[in-house]
């Protein structure tokens, strides 16, 4: 988790977030792994989601479905659910 | 960023892996109001739940009420209240339909062939001279002839403080008819003189507690951490009360802050309508309260927590497990 992954836009974003609203330490936006499972990985939960989902939704002005939880294991699925929210 | 694979060894990220998935989400259910024993310092006739809903007797709308509860998540049904096993249709209900665990005093035998693999857990609050103080009864006489090597049954062995020096005889009882074991604490809801705890008892019982899980590992299911965890009631640095207990019925639930909970979790009284605020009762002192469940689910909700160190994350895998074994998630 300590090489540069050069997150740009909507990931960087969400990186930022994810580390801003759950205090996670150690980790910057640059350097977090946009593939790495945040579940499995980072033990992160579905109240955790919940709420990063807030801030999320607020921020983009879309609405994220508690159905969807199950598929925004990455921050880079979580990049694309939201792009793709955006555009619709 | 501290991770789970960049803490564990192959050894135990196999272990994570085969819990990491599992997504329990469970629910507890009054059965009946009526048991067949008034033990002292029974937690739901003390504080009066046996009187505040009036049982559902209509069998259909069991069944509807259980295939909601699947609907809603819930993948793992705790059947307590009572004694489940006056009402064998109504456990049924549950067993046709979900995972399900049933709690007992295990003087009446659950029909294993009509619930082969239903995990059972048997109450036991001590040696014979404690049973009859606080029961009123040698249960385990009754039990352990009924339970004798079931593979789907393991003791509840509520420990007091006059238990102290004792679990030992306790434990080679329980080996001896062939059934797990997995211990707690008695939160004494009625006061009654000489089984409440006191601090050096604690550290006591927990040693006592360390020693028996090493002795008896085929036997005792259980782990050092949460030893730890239910006698001194920290965890991380924090406190064990309401404004950190799990097990909190969620559309009750309005702490502020939330802490980290059961997700969608309800105790539901035995008319399947009225919601009581938590796993024990309502007249429970939080900050006494030695449930072992909520102290288990206290652990397993903090997960990011413990992804701090090798040791933190592996007691917290060793905790998971547990409770895994004990609501037959994993093998024992």
């Amino acid at each position: 988790m300590s090489t540069e992954t050069n997150l740009t836009g909507t990931t960087f974003r969400i990186a930022q977030i994810m580390i801003d609203v759950l205090k996670l330490e150690d980790v910057t936006p640059e350097t977090f792994d946009p593939d790495i499972d945040l579940v499995d990985e980072v033990g992160i939960d579905s109240m955790d989601l919940a709420t990063v989902a807030l801030v999320v939704q607020d921020e983009y002005a879309i609405r994220i479905d508690e159905d969807d939880y199950p598929k925004l294991t990455t921050i880079r699925f979580i990049s694309e659910y939201v792009e793709k929210k955006v555009a619709a | 960023m501290k991770t789970v694979s960049s803490l564990l060894d192959e050894h135990w990220y196999q272990r994570y892996k085969k819990i990491s998935k599992l997504n329990i989400r469970s629910s507890i259910y009054d059965v009946t109001n009526r048991c067949n024993l008034r033990c002292k310092g029974c937690f739901f006739f003390s504080s009066g739940e046996h009187e505040v809903a009036r049982e559902e007797m209509d069998t259909r709308k069991r069944e509807a009420f259980v295939d909601k509860e699947k609907d809603r998540g819930v993948n793992l049904a705790i059947l307590i209240g009572g004694e489940p096993t006056l009402c064998m249709d109504r456990i049924e209900a549950f067993y046709a339909r979900l995972p399900t665990f049933c709690a007992t005093n295990g003087l009446i035998k659950v029909p294993r062939n009509r619930f082969p693999d239903m995990m059972v857990g048997i109450s036991l609050w001590g040696d014979a001279e404690a049973e009859k103080i606080l029961r009123g009864k040698d249960t385990f006489a009754v039990s352990s002839k009924n339970y004798e090597g079931d593979l789907y049954a393991y003791y509840l062995y509520t420990i007091t403080p006059r238990q102290i020096g004792k679990t030992e005889h306790i434990i080679r009882k329980i080996e001896g008819v062939g059934v797990k074991v997995h211990m707690q604490l008695l939160s004494n809801d009625e006061g009654v003189d000489g089984f409440s705890w006191q601090p050096e008892e604690l550290e006591d019982i927990r040693s006592e507690m360390d020693d028996m899980l090493d002795r008896y590992p085929n036997t005792v299911i259980s782990s050092k951490y949460y030893h730890e965890i239910i006698t001194t009631g920290k965890m991380m640095g924090r406190t064990f009360g309401w404004m950190e207990c799990p097990s909190v019925t969620a559309p009750l639930d309005n702490r502020e802050p939330c802490p980290k909970r059961l997700t969608n979790f309800i105790r539901w009284a035995s008319d399947l309508k009225t919601m009581h605020r938590c796993c024990t009762s309502e007249t429970r002192d939080c900050s006494t309260c030695k449930d072992g469940a909520a102290h288990m689910s206290w652990v397993m909700v903090n997960k990011r927590d413990h992804i701090r160190s090798t040791r933190d994350l592996q007691n917290w895998i060793e905790v998971y497990e547990m409770f895994a074994k004990l609501y037959q998630f994993i093998p024992w």
